[in-house]
């Protein structure tokens, strides 16, 4: 019998109960929630008169809606009254079921695929989901995490289960070394124009490889965060040094005996050597540049020395069509140089994108220089009160002010555009966000997904450059 | 949840693939904290040419005469034929909540993406998988029939066309069960609950570092 993928065995430690109608019964160890996609879940156990099945599972905050200014005032800073209620919800409900929640004026708030990893509360070998497609991220710890609906929170709420069917296993494997200047968010991207949005669809991804396994977990968290743009649920990288290391002294990590007794269970999070994966997929990190994505999908990416695709050279007439319409949803012509694209904004942030590391690759990107005259706004929303105290400690607020960047509370801002922060009608924006999508960082507006580097250097020109080539040239 | 066996409707053709549920429902519209009234708003961005905000009056706002919702031969629609990877990206429920709402009770496509698929069955709505070539076909007779209706058979799993087809279809015997019968599926998995605490007792003893109050 071959061996199990890190993915079976962390499917069979959680296997409550196999049906015979080929659903399981799945435990969840944790529950993130946020305002948007609880308030329903907690009107139904309301409704049905059902209590939370473990409380301590669960961890609150509220991220979407928040605004990214004048947050001295808390929840009283929210202009938009339908925000506002959403937000007084989810604080009503975390106290109606003595949930603990980090609310807006608690310097641990932020988006809760940041804080989860930074509390904590995140932890090996956990199953964790949250109403939110990029629960993903949390997979880069070696554990199983995905985004669910609204009834499925309810459903972990009441039972601390969740039914599921099992996914098949697929291996990524990155292999080589990445280039100066090529970050995890561009072997995501790249892994996504190779595979498609739906490439990953039905399967749970192991990431893996030397150039995986060289990443931060910052890095890997950006890579499992974009798993659902491949099509996956889930993804996840096992567990070495680098993942211990992260969470030792994390507030709610283990202590004491506890954390040797953890340290020893997570060492086994990898898969065998014999597993076998229904479907592998190879990339070598050495072939991978800086990507931009140009139209209204993910896997519309290409590397930031490219052009814009021409329709007419694709034989798939629903493909054709589909660069077409993105085409001209972006408002960018066939062969157009990805370099010559014109930018109104650019911004820096997000859970793909808005931990520590992201801001200080993109501070020393800016570092004495001034943002581009054409643009109309450049903006850092970092990912958290805690990452922003970090920032802050080192400075880099004052490089990104020096510079003429925005320097904004924690949420998730412009990503999605709930809040107060999007773009206009037809503008152009270089973002460190993870979807495109027509409409998604606000009506009319013009995604293009990048790496934090290339967001600030595009924030500097008011266009793309390559700065691995530039910097090359440099020296 | 509403039971779902058998409906014959009328079908409305969305000619592209990768349909994301931001497009389903954009995001202004996730600020409710109700599970209805998200039909008015559903493809927003396509079907009116101006933005739309939460709590406004949708009568009043200029509708996209190209988007095929608007078209008049598609009025009362309740399957709607779609392309590869239907309900990509987020995963907000609203986007079933919004197809229910707006008539909905059948989606078709060749693919869908995993969470939006999981999510429809929770709410009554069928997302149904048929075979790229006969949603290709299919697509060519809604364009040359108006009125074009199909019956879906959740019992038999068979799609019935107004030609005389019978196309099968899959679907998990566990979703399948839950639909048909209109069940809370809260409630089916708290029969478990014995088995359920069982497990939780043996890994609080294996990883009680799981177990630690938060704060």
């Amino acid at each position: 019998m071959s061996g199990k993928t890190l993915y079976d065995k962390l499917w069979d430690a959680h296997l409550v109960k196999q049906r015979d109608d080929g659903s399981a019964l799945i435990y969840i160890d944790r529950q993130l929630l946020h305002e948007v996609t609880s308030p329903q879940a907690f009107e139904g156990l309301r409704l049905a008169n059902r209590k939370p099945w473990r409380v301590d599972a669960n961890l609150a905050t509220t991220d979407h809606n928040v605004p990214t200014t004048g947050r001295e005032r808390g929840v009283d800073g929210i202009e938009d009254p339908v925000s506002k209620i959403q937000v007084l919800t989810l604080g009503s409900n975390c106290e109606e079921f003595g949930i603990v929640e980090y609310g807006m004026t608690d310097k641990r708030q932020g988006i809760v695929h940041v804080i989860g990893p930074e509390q904590g509360a995140t932890l090996p070998g956990m199953t964790i989901v949250c109403g939110d497609s990029h629960t993903s991220t949390h997979g880069a710890f070696g554990a199983l995490a995905h985004g669910i609906g609204t009834s499925e929170v309810e459903h972990v709420l009441a039972t601390q289960c969740l039914v599921q069917k099992k996914s098949k296993n697929m291996k990524v494997e990155v292999n080589g070394t990445l280039n100066p200047g090529v970050t995890a968010k561009d072997v995501i991207l790249a892994i996504i124009g190779k595979i498609g949005t739906a490439g990953g669809t039905g399967y749970a991804i192991e990431f893996a490889g030397s150039a995986i396994r060289s990443l931060s977990m910052e890095g890997r968290m950006t890579v499992c965060n974009m798993t659902i743009e491949a099509g996956a649920r889930a993804g996840m990288v096992a567990v070495d040094d680098t993942t211990i290391e992260y969470v030792r002294g994390r507030p709610l990590a283990p202590k004491g005996d506890q954390w040797e007794q953890a340290v020893q269970a997570w060492k086994t999070l990898q898969s065998d050597a014999d597993a076998v994966f229904d479907k592998v997929v190879t990339l070598d990190a050495a072939s991978i540049q800086p990507q931009v994505s140009w139209g209204t999908s993910p896997e519309m990416v290409t590397n930031v020395g490219g052009r814009v695709p021409d329709p007419a050279k694709e034989a798939d007439p629903i493909k054709r069509e589909g660069i077409e319409r993105a085409l001209k949803y972006m408002g960018l012509k066939p062969n157009t140089p990805i370099t010559e694209i014109r930018l109104d904004r650019v911004f820096i942030g997000s859970c793909t994108n808005a931990r520590i590391e992201d801001l200080r690759e993109a501070a020393a990107v800016v570092k004495g220089k001034t943002v581009a005259s054409s643009l109309k706004q450049a903006m850092v929303v970092p990912g958290s009160g805690l990452v922003k105290a970090q920032a802050e400690a080192e400075g880099l607020d004052k490089i990104f002010l020096a510079a003429g960047l925005e320097w904004r509370e924690p949420g998730c801002s412009m990503c999605l555009a709930m809040n107060a922060d999007k773009l206009g009608d037809g503008e152009h924006c270089a973002s460190t966000s993870n979807r495109n999508f027509e409409g998604r960082q606000g009506f009319g507006g013009r995604t293009h997904l990048v790496n934090p580097a290339m967001a600030a250097a595009a924030a500097i020109h008011g266009h793309f450059v390559d700065i691995a080539a530039a910097d090359t040239a440099a020296v | 949840m509403r039971a779902f066996t058998q409906h014959q409707g009328l079908v409305a053709p969305l000619d592209r693939s990768n349909v994301d549920t931001d497009m389903i429902i954009p995001k202004q519209f996730l600020k409710s904290i109700k599970r209805t009234g998200f039909g008015p708003n559903l493809f927003d961005e396509l079907r009116y040419l101006d933005e739309g905000q939460p709590g406004r009056d949708n009568s009043q706002r200029p509708l996209n005469p190209d988007f095929v919702l608007n078209q008049p031969r598609y009025q009362g629609a309740s399957v709607l034929l779609a392309r590869s990877n239907f309900g990509c990206g987020s995963s907000r429920e609203h986007a079933p909540w919004a197809l229910e709402d707006f008539g909905f009770r059948v989606i078709i496509a060749p693919s869908f993406a995993d969470i939006f698929y999981n999510n429809s069955f929770k709410n009554g709505l069928l997302p149904l998988v048929l075979d790229e070539k006969i949603v290709d076909q299919l697509f060519q007779r809604v364009e040359a029939n108006p009125g074009y209706q199909l019956t879906v058979d959740l019992e038999q799993q068979v799609v019935l066309t107004p030609e005389g087809d019978s196309f099968p279809f899959e679907v998990d015997n566990f979703r399948r069960h839950c639909l048909l019968n209109g069940l809370d599926d809260i409630g089916v998995t708290l029969e478990d609950a014995d088995n359920i605490s069982a497990f939780e007792a043996k890994r609080r003893q294996d990883a009680p570092w799981l177990f630690e109050p938060l704060s």
